[in-house]
């Protein structure tokens, strides 16, 4: 048994923010973690973090509130004003915070922290350090947790949650490197999970974005919020799926169709061109690539950053030459990089309060995981890193806070319940006597997926793909034998986790059916208006056997009633 | 068809490792690791090895492959292949807990002794303090290290003196005895000029040969012992002009 006041899964950073706040508030905190923390998804975040600093030139006049607005209109006025409000007022401290703790940011001449323009920002405000900013960003928390002697659990996968009444005493845990199951006991429980890419083929996330932690909170009663509004980056490196990097297009790259057009002036103002916020710019591209104008009518276009000069790429994106020297084995200094929209960022999530509560007890949920909701219906490239760490933090204060008045002793049997039951999962998938194979169900639902809930989106298809996961669901339990060793067992991890990924992809394809207009991300060409009087309002999911319910829940709105969004 | 060579173990019941052959229909641009998902999804549903970001960021999945240590995700097939064999094998130095997974844990230990962590007395909150371009400068190359342990399972020193701070905590180290915020500078250059530290090192430079992300562990320990002397000469006064 694993005993701890407060228990945090996952070591990205929303999970380490919230650790290093509720460790310096001198509690118990343990972080357990399917993975060693610096090795998270977060790692992979390259062009930076927004927060109305004002240090560039340019943006002298930039404040918390303009950054607001901008988040508000980028989300097609689906985000909650008031959370959207905490984050941008917070994000200027939590910059300078991770400063202090050591955060190598790039800086301005004046030693200032150097700041970039995005896309649908007013003022350039994306604090960077080079192109490499969730790895300075992870290392730094990481540093400072272990200097706060916060205790970590590496390489243990959460299996479950023990939820008695409307309470979240805990959680079962399988440890990989020997396969025992632990009883995780707390007081309260916060999870900080990541995303859920993989439910995609054509993804830039890591290969453990599975949204595993996401569906047991599902499956543990809280609903799901806003599920169908899933981000597709414009500019995704063709062939390797890794992002290439909206601040360069903020410093000016282009994009180019197979006819050589600058085709962005076709679809915005020409103030503002490829920097147009990301669903803006992915619909663009698809739209170029659907009707043959793809790169020698190929499913891609070109990205073009070669005007912006070898010594401003080399100091400023290093990583992106990086990364198209070693896995496309191009020089973006003197070609053109293929690029096309790829499966990117979870706009939605466990539905949370700007306190990170969920409707469940002493539960609670952080990051990309969590829907507070900031990022609405499109979330602006750099909200994400800030929404980390400013909900980490903010969550991290209120799980302290709840320890005060956590109420309720855990049932006497619960913990051997959870156990005995998370045994009984693991050894059904060891004994199963079927003939399917968990790689062949995943890489039909990353089909269905590919095929209908992408950038255009349509009735039909969404019907059939919800009809082929709950299919695919129903193969599951169907399954061949699964290697049944005990130490690195990755043949059980995977397929484990399989099943909470096809309990997700029903919610994002099913909502994405019900959702009968086109807003932000989510766009359907049978329905391409935005309707405010009947769709203004989150979607909640809520897990049934016979699929998800869904129920709506009005969005905050404080300020900037909903007008039409034009760039 | 490309053939792999896999080191397999299980210290829970193989007596000694083994090596199994594979048969993985490679595609131009196939990098290693999808070679590892291809066996381990179509013909061996036991074979462990680590990998997450695919993208040579996260530092799970280093290996030696043939003949050299490397990431997995971003070594292409195509440019280590030889007589259509690709042979893959664990990080050395360091204890196998199972085929390509290896106990990282002294690894981790020796980055903790170096206080891997900025020391400053400036509270959290507040503004910002400044740095400037050719400060952070310094820093460059130090910051990038993902912690794969390329580097330490090629270190002749690593592999005969298991209390060798080892080349990604050196240059952990400097990373913050450079940093211009970093109060901790006097503290930090004893430490790594201790019994354990940078004068071990024989400067074979070996880490700097493999380390997949092009840096220089190699330089940055030469880089603290001239810290460390300039330090001792201070220290006895012996740099004072006239
Ligand atoms: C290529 C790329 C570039 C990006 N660039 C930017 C950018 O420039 N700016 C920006 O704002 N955003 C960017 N993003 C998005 C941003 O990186 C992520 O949204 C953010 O890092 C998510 O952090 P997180 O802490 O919520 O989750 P993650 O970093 O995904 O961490 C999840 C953690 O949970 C653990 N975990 C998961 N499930 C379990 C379980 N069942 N049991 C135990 N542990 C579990 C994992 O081990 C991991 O430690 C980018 C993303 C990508 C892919
Ligand atoms: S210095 Fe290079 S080889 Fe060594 S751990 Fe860091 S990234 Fe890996
Ligand atoms: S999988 Fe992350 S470094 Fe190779």
């Amino acid at each position: 048994m694993i005993k701890h006041d407060i228990v945090i899964v996952g070591g990205g950073l929303a999970g380490l923010r919230a650790a290093l706040e509720a460790r310096r508030a001198g509690v118990d905190v343990a972080v357990i973690s399917k993975l060693f923390p610096l090795r998270s998804h977060s790692c992979m975040a390259q062009g930076g973090l927004n927060a109305a600093l004002g240090n560039h030139p340019d943006s002298r006049s930039d404040s918390p509130e303009v950054h607001a607005f901008d988040t508000v209109k980028g989300s097609d006025y689906l985000a909650d004003q008031d959370a959207v409000e905490i984050m941008t007022r917070d994000g200027v401290e939590i910059v300078y915070e991770m400063e202090r703790w050591g955060c190598p940011w790039s800086r301005f001449d004046d030693g200032s922290i150097a700041q970039r323009p995005f896309g649908g920002q007013s003022f350039p405000r994306t604090c960077y350090g080079a192109d490499k900013t969730g790895l300075y960003l992870l290392q730094t928390l990481y540093e400072q947790c272990v200097r706060s002697e916060v205790r970590f659990y590496d390489e243990f996968l959460v299996v479950s949650l023990v939820v008695r009444d409307g309470r979240c005493f805990g959680a079962v845990a399988y440890e990989v490197a020997n396969g025992a199951i632990h009883a995780i006991e707390a007081r309260v429980l916060l999870l900080a999970t990541g995303g859920c890419g993989r439910l995609f083929s054509h993804t830039s996330n890591s290969l453990t974005s599975t949204g595993f932690g996401t569906a047991l909170a599902y499956l543990a009663g809280v609903p799901l919020k806003d599920m169908e509004f899933f981000q597709f980056h414009p500019t995704t490196l063709v062939g390797h799926g890794t992002t290439i990097t909206e601040g360069l297009r903020g410093q000016g790259a282009y994009l180019f169709n197979g006819a050589g057009e600058r085709f962005m002036e076709r679809y915005v103002s020409n103030a503002v061109m490829e920097r147009a916020p990301r669903d803006i710019v992915a619909r663009a591209v698809q739209t170029e690539i659907n009707s043959g104008r793809g790169i020698g009518g190929e499913r891609y276009v070109h990205l073009d950053v070669r005007h912006l000069g070898e010594e401003k790429l080399q100091t400023m994106f290093p990583g992106i030459i990086e990364v198209c020297q070693e896995f496309r084995k191009i020089d973006p200094i003197r070609e053109m990089i293929p690029v096309a929209p790829g499966a990117h960022y979870t706009m939605g999530g466990i539905d949370v309060n700007a306190d990170g509560e969920t409707e469940v007890d002493g539960l609670y949920a952080a990051g990309e995981c969590a829907c507070v909701s900031v990022h609405g219906a499109n979330r602006l490239g750099g909200n994400s890193l800030l929404d980390t760490l400013v909900f980490g933090r903010r969550t991290g204060r209120a799980i302290v806070e709840y320890l005060g008045r956590a109420r309720g002793a855990p049932p006497a049997a619960g913990a051997a319940d959870a156990v005995r039951s998370a045994e009984e999962n693991l050894a059904k998938l060891v004994a199963g006597s079927g003939t399917e194979d968990p790689t062949a169900l995943r890489r039909r639902m990353n089909l269905l997926m590919d095929e209908s809930v992408t950038v255009y989106r349509e009735d039909g298809a969404l019907a059939r793909t919800v009809e082929g996961i709950r299919d695919l669901q129903e193969r599951y339990t169907r399954m061949r034998p699964i290697y049944g060793g005990r130490r690195f067992n990755y043949d059980l991890i995977w397929s484990l986790e399989l099943r909470g990924t096809l309990l997700l992809a029903e919610v994002v394809a099913a909502g994405a059916r019900i959702r009968k207009e086109s807003r932000g991300s989510h766009y359907r060409t049978d329905y391409p208006e935005r309707d405010d009087a009947s769709w203004l309002k989150h979607t909640l999911a809520y897990f049934r056997p016979e699929g998800p319910e869904f129920r709506g829940k009005p969005v905050t709105i404080t300020k900037w009633s909903p007008q039409e969004r034009r760039y | 068809m490309i053939r792999f060579r896999v080191f397999r173990f299980d210290p829970a019941c193989d007596k000694a490792p083994r090596f199994d052959t594979f048969e993985v229909p490679a595609e131009k641009g196939m990098p290693v690791l999808d070679g590892l998902a291809y066996i381990f999804e179509n013909v061996d549903h036991s074979l462990a090895y680590r990998s997450s970001c695919r993208t040579a960021l996260c530092g799970s999945c280093a290996m030696h492959i043939n003949g050299r240590y490397r990431l997995a995700c971003q070594t292409q097939i195509a440019d280590v292949v030889r007589h259509g064999l690709v042979e893959v094998r664990p990080l050395a130095h360091l204890p196998v807990l199972r085929d390509l997974v290896v106990d990282m844990t002294g690894f981790m230990d020796q980055w903790r002794r170096i206080q891997p962590y900025l020391i400053s007395t400036r509270p959290p909150s507040g503004g910002e303090n400044p740095q400037t371009p050719e400060q952070r400068q310094l820093l460059d190359g130090l910051i990038d290290c993902i912690l794969c342990g390329a580097c330490y399972a090629a270190c002749p020193t690593a592999r005969d003196n298991p209390k060798y701070l080892g080349p990604h905590a050196l240059m952990r180290a400097l990373r913050f005895i450079d940093d211009s915020r970093d109060e901790a500078t006097e503290e930090r250059l004893a430490q790594v000029a201790s019994e354990q530290g940078v004068f071990r090192c024989h400067t074979v430079f070996n880490c700097q040969t493999v380390c997949p992300k092009d840096l220089d562990p190699a330089g940055a320990i030469v880089r603290i012992k001239r810290h460390a002397v300039s330090r001792a000469l201070r220290a006895s006064g012996k740099d004072r002009p006239g």
